[in-house]
């Protein structure tokens, strides 16, 4: 049965991953995904918004730095604040932090390089509307691809997000950035906004996945039994 | 001071019937320069078959297309950008990256892949050329990764050569491939009154004179002559095309690279067969003071020039602004055939697109180089070291040989969904194109064997080339060259392009394989000379069924074969340059039915289903090979040398020579695999081994029964990482 849960991804001059998130979405999912321009000034009812990766606005300034002054992003908190799960990949989570929807910031990596591989992740928060489908403490691998995806934050903020169980996702083994505490993805205190480094939308198929690893298939097969239960 | 021969100067004069000024001359410098022109090679390529059932456009275009079924066509261009890569490392790599994509762009296909090779000089600590080669190396896979990445098309492939040769030097050769629907790809035409218009960058003072400095021996660094790279604004230019494409906004397109405006304009117009009337002033520029021949000659980035009709034009505009593109209307297509320059309303130019475009051609001697036979003469095999162990370790851990995860990590090559097999993981980059066909891609050169043997080093990378991508279970449909020589002035020089070009010949015509596409890159030269000889031969392949892709990670408990005969061809190889440091030997042969036969039996196996990873042997020889299995797939593996089909005199020669047309694979069907090679009359194989179970992890070779080699996984791990390990 396919569903026809709309979600809207926001794109910006310099976005690089909204087709791949659109086909996987449409394809592997049944989503009803839209790309929306970042000048629309009005977004409808959707089910769902996503963030893709990129390079918005070529990373002048600070990468997510321009895009989280657009005026689209005051619709995305719109959204947010009506508990529409929001999720930001990559760059799209570098916007949301510089848009002070997440707490935290991304810098260069350790390695002062671009780095581009499939690193195993950790599930510490499954509640999120994008990680529901799992245990907690389950292991599974997604692609990076970033230079500037080093998480961090201080150390009260830090203990709080613990506390208010905003820490999604930790690398597992190594730490390819040089995160505070291997942290992958981070939440709001609502938990219905949520961003990742790593690309779902990357290892949601088979055919994608080197031989051997367990793929990312429960991020978004997790936001559609979201939009299931919460239509039921 | 004009870059023309005095004989160009009077065939100009007698064509023009008057002097030129200054403006034609800077324009038919740029156009006339060897980057543009051809005028030493265009004879010899024009030889090349570029005909088949796959190719809808061949050369002439800015890219090749072929025709893949199902209403798809790929596009595909190989461009260098040595010059300016060698002056200015960061800048020149990046630009290169943007050149070739526009090209892509300009058939009205969107770019799905990027794709490298790579040379610079020798990095080893002790060289004399280390820091300088690491700086280059350093930041040209930098330019490289940060223009890619942050357009958003995944770098796939690619490979990274050392030689001392090019010790002050570095050729950076990118090529890209694009993918649309067969009726959208962009098919100039154009007619009276429509509107010429210049999209995207501003043109400044980057890049002056660029192809006509190209086209020199490189004695100064003219750092001005590079241009600057602007990812973004590429980025925008191409979604905008897109788009426009998409509407069927666009009558004919073509992207500024090198020789900027004066090329563009009189190239598209000559092969529109119109005539272009162009007002200089209204280029949307830097700065205000350029004069019409520097608006003329700048080779600023990120700029195409765009032919519609004035219903069109409305929509283009949109789409421009849309995208925060500045564009200017520079001009009208007219029914005459000249290229006529006015500068705020006064003609300051003006011939025929025809004269601009067919330089007069160079006559080029030629004359086998002397340094061959010498080298031929002096040439005495070096001793068999006592340790062969040893050997491995220090071959493996050459920065040729070494692991190169160092370079592709910071590529973003996952972006586009699309690719299936990633670097390192196989003998060649596999891309999806729709749910159940693929593309196999992969660049390979060998200056090393080109310089002993231009012929037969040539043909070794045509057959290099299709066994990496058969090795994923791809049939070849298509060879793309890069043909990169020192000064063509010189007959030695020339002798080496005119054998390079007769392998390709000699190759794509008997294996029916067409030459789509190709670049020449002349006048390769440091104070010390010219480069190695070094073609860069792409291929690429089609794999009609997922379940045939085919990786090169082995497997626990395999059966191991190899395809092929081993001989003594130990000229060229990384065994006696690298590790002996001797330059000299017989280059591997190439016999081109046992070469058709053993990949025709590699592609029948993947395509019965009963290979699970398959590997060709190439630089560092069969040795090396095996290694890189038994890394890539974790798993230890025993094989017995004395089974291996071989004419060899020595054992480490029967370890380390490079002979062409081999092949090794697994299976767990060993039974299936030898009833089909046992029935393939004239191949040459044997059964020569297995990998390890699970829990051993060792490399053993073993000859009259002890062991020549017996290595731990993590040993040759440590010695494979070396190169990665000194970038870090």
């Amino acid at each position: 049965m396919g569903s026809m849960f709309k979600v809207a991804i926001v794109t910006f001059p310099g976005s690089n991953c909204e087709r791949d998130v659109q086909t996987v979405l449409s394809r592997v999912y049944k989503f009803q995904p839209d790309l929306v321009w970042h000048t629309r000034p009005r977004l409808g009812n959707y089910d769902a918004v996503v963030i893709p990766g990129g390079f918005s606005y070529g990373d002048r300034l600070r990468a997510g730095a321009i895009a989280a002054k657009s005026p689209v992003m005051k619709e995305v908190k719109r959204l947010a604040d009506k508990h529409v799960p929001v999720l930001g990949v990559c760059n799209g989570f570098q916007i949301l932090v510089e848009a002070g929807l997440l707490p935290g910031a991304l810098t260069t990596n350790s390695s002062l390089r671009f780095v581009c591989k499939w690193t195993a992740v950790k599930v510490i928060n499954n509640k999120t509307p994008f990680t529901l489908g799992y245990n907690k403490g389950h292991t599974f691998s997604m692609p990076i691809a970033h230079g500037e995806g080093r998480y961090f934050v201080d150390i009260k903020t830090l203990d709080t997000m613990k506390r208010k169980d905003q820490i999604v996702l930790v690398y597992s083994g190594d730490n390819p950035n040089g995160s505070i505490e291997s942290i992958a993805g981070v939440c709001n205190e609502q938990g219905n906004v949520v961003g990742v480094m790593p690309h779902p939308e990357r290892g949601s198929e088979s055919i994608l996945t080197p031989l051997g690893l367990n793929n990312s298939f429960g991020i978004f097969n997790s936001l559609k039994d979201y939009c299931i239960r919460t239509h039921a | 001071m004009t870059s023309l021969t005095s004989e160009e100067f009077r065939y100009l004069r007698e064509k023009l019937r008057r002097e030129p000024n200054d403006l034609e001359l800077r324009v038919i410098e740029a156009e006339w320069s060897e980057h543009c022109s051809y005028k030493s090679s265009r004879k010899l390529i024009k030889q090349l078959p570029n005909k088949g059932k796959h190719v809808l456009l061949g050369p002439g275009s800015d890219a090749a297309a072929l025709d893949v079924g199902d209403g798809y066509a790929i596009t595909v261009h190989i461009e260098s950008h040595n010059h300016p890569s060698v002056v200015e490392p960061y800048g020149g790599a990046a630009t290169g990256v943007g050149g070739v994509i526009r090209d892509i762009v300009s058939m009205g296909t969107r770019p799905i892949a990027l794709l490298n090779a790579l040379r610079f000089g020798d990095i080893d600590k002790d060289a004399k050329s280390y820091s300088r080669s690491k700086w280059l190396f350093r930041n040209v896979v930098r330019g490289i990764a940060d223009y890619g990445n942050c357009i958003g098309v995944p770098t796939v492939t690619g490979e990274v050569e050392f030689d001392a040769s090019f010790d002050e030097y570095c050729l950076v050769d990118v090529a890209s491939i694009g993918l649309g629907r067969t009726n959208r790809i962009i098919r100039n035409c154009a007619s009276s009154g429509d509107y010429i218009i210049l999209a995207g960058g501003a043109t400044g003072r980057e890049g002056m004179g660029g192809a006509t400095f190209a086209s020199k021996d490189m004695i100064e660094e003219n750092r001005s002559a590079v241009q600057v790279p602007d990812p973004f604004e590429e980025k925008l230019l191409i979604e905008a095309t897109m788009e426009a494409a998409e509407q069927h906004y666009i009558k004919a397109l073509k992207d500024l690279g090198g020789g900027g405006l004066s090329c563009c304009l009189s190239e598209l117009s000559d092969t529109l067969g119109v005539g272009f009337d162009v007002e200089l002033s209204k280029v949307h520029s830097k700065e205000n003071n350029l004069g019409p021949s520097d608006l003329m000659v700048s080779e600023s980035q990120e700029r195409m020039l765009f032919v519609t009709d004035s219903e069109k034009l409305k929509g283009l505009k949109k789409i421009f602004r849309k995208y925060d593109i500045n564009f200017s209307l520079i001009g009208r297509v007219k029914n005459h055939h000249d290229l006529v320059l006015r500068f705020k309303g006064r003609t300051v130019g003006k011939m025929t697109s025809d004269l601009i475009c067919h330089a007069p051609m160079s006559v080029r001697l030629s004359a086998s180089p002397l340094y061959i036979n010498e080298i031929k003469r002096a040439s005495i095999p070096p001793i068999e070291p006592p340790s062969l162990q040893k050997v491995l370790l220090s071959m493996i851990s050459s920065p040729s040989l070494a692991n190169k995860s160092w370079v592709y990590e910071q590529y973003d090559h996952e972006v586009g969904a699309r690719t299936v097999l990633k670097p390192g993981s196989s003998d060649a980059a596999v891309l999806r194109l729709t749910e159940n066909k693929l593309i196999s891609i992969k660049l390979d050169g060998n200056s090393k064997h080109c310089y002993l043997d231009p012929y037969y080093g040539t043909l070794g990378c045509l057959s290099e080339s299709s066994r990496n991508v058969a090795c994923t279970g791809a049939e070849p449909i298509g060879i793309i060259d890069h043909l990169q020589f020192g000064n063509p002035d010189d007959p030695q020089t020339f002798w080496s392009l005119e054998e390079s070009v007769r392998a390709i010949i000699d190759f794509c015509k008997f294996m029916n394989i067409p030459v789509v596409g190709g670049k020449v890159s002349l006048y390769n030269e440091t104070f010390k000379g010219p480069i190695k000889p070094t073609p860069v031969i792409g291929c690429l392949g089609i794999i009609e069924d997922a379940k045939w892709i085919t990786g090169s990670a082995l497997k626990p408990s395999r059966t191991i074969f190899i395809l092929g005969l081993t001989y003594d061809e130990m000229g060229g190889s990384e065994y006696y340059e690298g590790y002996h440091k001797v330059t000299g030997g017989v280059v591997p042969r190439l016999e081109l039915n046992a070469d058709r036969l053993n990949r025709k039996t590699m592609l029948s196996l993947i395509h019965d289903n009963l290979v699970t990873c398959a590997h060709d042997c190439s630089k560092g020889g069969l040795a090396i090979a095996l290694c890189e299995i038994a890394l890539e797939g974790k798993t230890g593996l025993e094989i017995n040398l004395d089974l291996i089909p071989n004419n060899c005199s020595r054992i480490d020669n029967l370890l380390f020579s490079e002979s062409q047309s081999r092949f090794i694979f697994a299976t767990s069907q060993p039974k299936d695999v030898e009833n089909l090679l046992k029935s393939t009359p004239g191949l040459v194989y044997a059964n020569i081994g297995n990998s390890s179970d699970s829990k051993t992890n060792k490399v053993i070779f073993t000859s009259l029964g002890s062991s020549v080699i017996h290595s731990s996984l993590a040993e040759l791990e440590k010695n494979y990482n070396s190169l990665n390990r000194n970038m870090s």
